[in-house]
């Protein structure tokens, strides 16, 4: 008998939590994410962790981040409506670099939508749904697998850089049961926030050497009290209505995630060498896009899958880095065009850039990309 | 046999046609074949229409949804009239046998088969349907080992149910007559 197991994405995010060290999740079940904390309350008991049902998501966030502040690896998990609720304290997070992991398994909108639907339509939402500037870090896998992995990966960027991290799942990834082979937990790189214990004038909670960008971590409910806010602060943590202060906090939030972009960036290419034309995707959306690829190669057309797995920040490098070799540029997503912004601020006028959304509820079909596919291919054929 | 099986499940929320698809999905793992599961439903949490999907191959799948299965089970009209015509030319379909297949559907691709009676009258439960119909489809199709087939089960049951389970298997294998399992083979595993 084979030592795969049968799992559901939404089982795989727990079960990678789980392994990457997380032991407190505080959350409000919706749909299509409710099995994410049906497996915590489940799960997090059997392994010395903490689960608990808040009244709302509000409540939910704002308990990730009081374990997180205390010490624990935190998550919550949601949908659209819950994401919505959630943003004011994703931004206090940010801005108190607290470190945790946001789960929103995407389901059709706007408003509480079709429940039970898929859509990739909170992809804005990831970068921009929490005022202010802020850093955002937001990840987003495309199977089962991947999404044990890739969640692992979200605790260690949330721990390495003190934020808190977007995991953009979709219902397709996360209703979808594969066959998988989990990795050995001997070989899983697993890193844990940096610590300060030590007290003193020069070690205030937020101090922060020079060179660096990321404060280490005071231990918060035992040794040295110490003030957490949402207001622009200074090292001690107090708050401060000094612009110059003010400043440069928000310049180092900004810059801890903007000077790592080559760290925090992961692309997949998949017969991109010599492709004329790049199919840009992510999350369950690259699992049509991948048949179509393969479809158009047995064809003998040029055609590759470009798929940030890291969706914020747009990998751009990666993607400039192509331009050169490309002749044209789909976007296939299953929103009404918010990737394709991005892709569209790369290529600039360089490349043309067409594209192919959903915004029903139903997935996007391998014919269908081929059949755009085929016809830009005519369009740009008699310019 | 071919390299790639897909199943599509059909009926009434409640009825138990996901965890159908879940567990054949999960022969196949033990069977070390590759396996895709979905399913659709609306957000009630019973009645209507809830639709599952299971694909087998030896290859990597990559998109997860069907369009034209091989296969259909479909325990309602509603859901007999909604798929009956996205199956494959060549497609099988088995029904319950308290329901009317569409007019001019060719007999020697379907099974009509009383899961929902087996469930009710002879294991007893009706909530057994799903398995009754699980040890039906594989005795007709023969999907899989027998062994993997209970395995499967066995992970997807509350404890102590597996007497009862087991029961319903077996009452689902018994509705297949061996010369019918001859006609509609596409053994896998």
């Amino acid at each position: 008998m084979s030592k795969a197991v049968l799992m559901q994405g939404n089982e795989a995010a727990v079960e990678g939590a789980i392994a990457a060290g997380m032991r407190f999740f505080a959350g409000y079940p919706i749909t299509p994410s409710t099995e994410i904390a049906e497996g915590c309350a489940r799960r997090l008991p059997q392994e010395g962790g903490k689960f608990i049902q808040m009244e709302d998501e509000l409540a939910s966030i704002a308990a990730v981040l009081g374990a997180s502040a205390a010490g624990m690896k935190a998550m919550t998990a949601t949908s659209g409506p819950g994401f919505s609720l959630m943003q004011e304290n994703i931004g206090y997070g940010a801005m108190a670099e607290i470190p945790c992991v946001i789960v929103d398994v995407q389901r059709a909108g706007p408003s509480t939508g079709l429940p039970t639907s898929p859509s990739q339509a909170d992809y804005m939402q990831a970068r921009w749904g929490t005022h202010g500037d802020h850093p955002v870090i937001a990840l987003s896998p495309s199977s089962v697998r991947e999404t044990y992995t890739l969640i692992i990966r979200a605790f260690n960027l949330a721990e390495k850089y003190r934020t808190p991290v977007i995991f953009l799942m979709d219902e397709i990834v996360g209703h979808m049961r594969e066959g998988v082979e989990l990795p050995n937990p001997n070989e899983l790189i697993i890193n844990h926030r940096k610590m300060s214990f030590h007290d003193g004038a020069n070690k205030q909670c937020y101090f922060v050497p020079e060179g660096e960008y990321v404060p280490a971590m005071k231990p918060f409910g035992h040794g040295e009290r110490y003030n957490i806010t949402g207001l622009a602060h200074d090292q001690s943590g107090f708050p401060t209505n000094s612009s110059q202060i003010a400043g440069k906090l928000c310049q180092r939030l900004m810059d801890k995630v903007e000077k790592n972009v080559d760290h925090i960036c992961r692309v997949e290419e998949y017969a991109m060498d010599d492709a004329e034309t790049a199919v840009v995707c992510f999350g369950g959306g690259a699992r049509a896009v991948m048949e179509a690829v393969l479809q158009a190669r047995a064809e003998g057309r040029k055609v590759g899958m470009f798929r940030p797995i890291t969706v914020w920040p747009f990998p751009e490098k990666a993607l400039k880095a192509r331009l050169p070799q490309l002749k044209r540029i789909l976007m296939v997503e299953h929103n009404h065009g918010q990737m394709l912004l991005e892709v569209q601020r790369v290529a600039g006028n360089e490349k043309p850039v067409d594209f192919l959304g959903r915004i029903d509820g139903t997935v996007i079909t391998p014919e269908e990309i081929l059949n755009k596919l085929a016809e830009m291919e005519g369009e740009h054929h008699a310019q | 046999m071919s390299e790639r099986y897909e199943l599509r499940f059909a009926g009434s929320g409640g009825q138990g046609v996901i965890l159908a698809s879940v567990i054949l999905a999960e022969a196949a793992v033990i069977s070390g074949l590759n396996t895709v599961q979905s399913q659709a439903y609306g957000p009630e949490a019973r009645g209507g229409v809830s639709k599952a999907e299971t694909i087998v191959s030896r290859e990597t799948i990559w998109f997860s949804k069907v369009k034209n299965p091989d296969f259909l089970l479909a325990l309602t009209q509603a859901s007999v009239n909604a798929y009956a015509p996205s199956l494959k030319e060549d497609g099988v379909m088995m029904i319950d046998d308290s329901l009317q297949a569409p007019e001019g559907f060719p007999e020697e691709r379907l099974l009509r088969v009383p899961v929902l009676a087996t469930a009710a009258e002879k294991v007893g439960k009706a909530f057994t349907a799903n398995i009754v119909a699980v040890g039906a489809i594989n005795a007709a199709l023969g999907l899989f080992g027998e062994a993997e087939l209970l395995e499967a089960v066995r992970r997807h049951i509350p404890r102590g149910t597996e007497e009862i389970n087991q029961r319903a298997l077996d009452a689902g294998k018994a509705l297949i007559q061996a010369d019918q399992a001859e006609a509609f083979r596409r053994r896998l595993g």
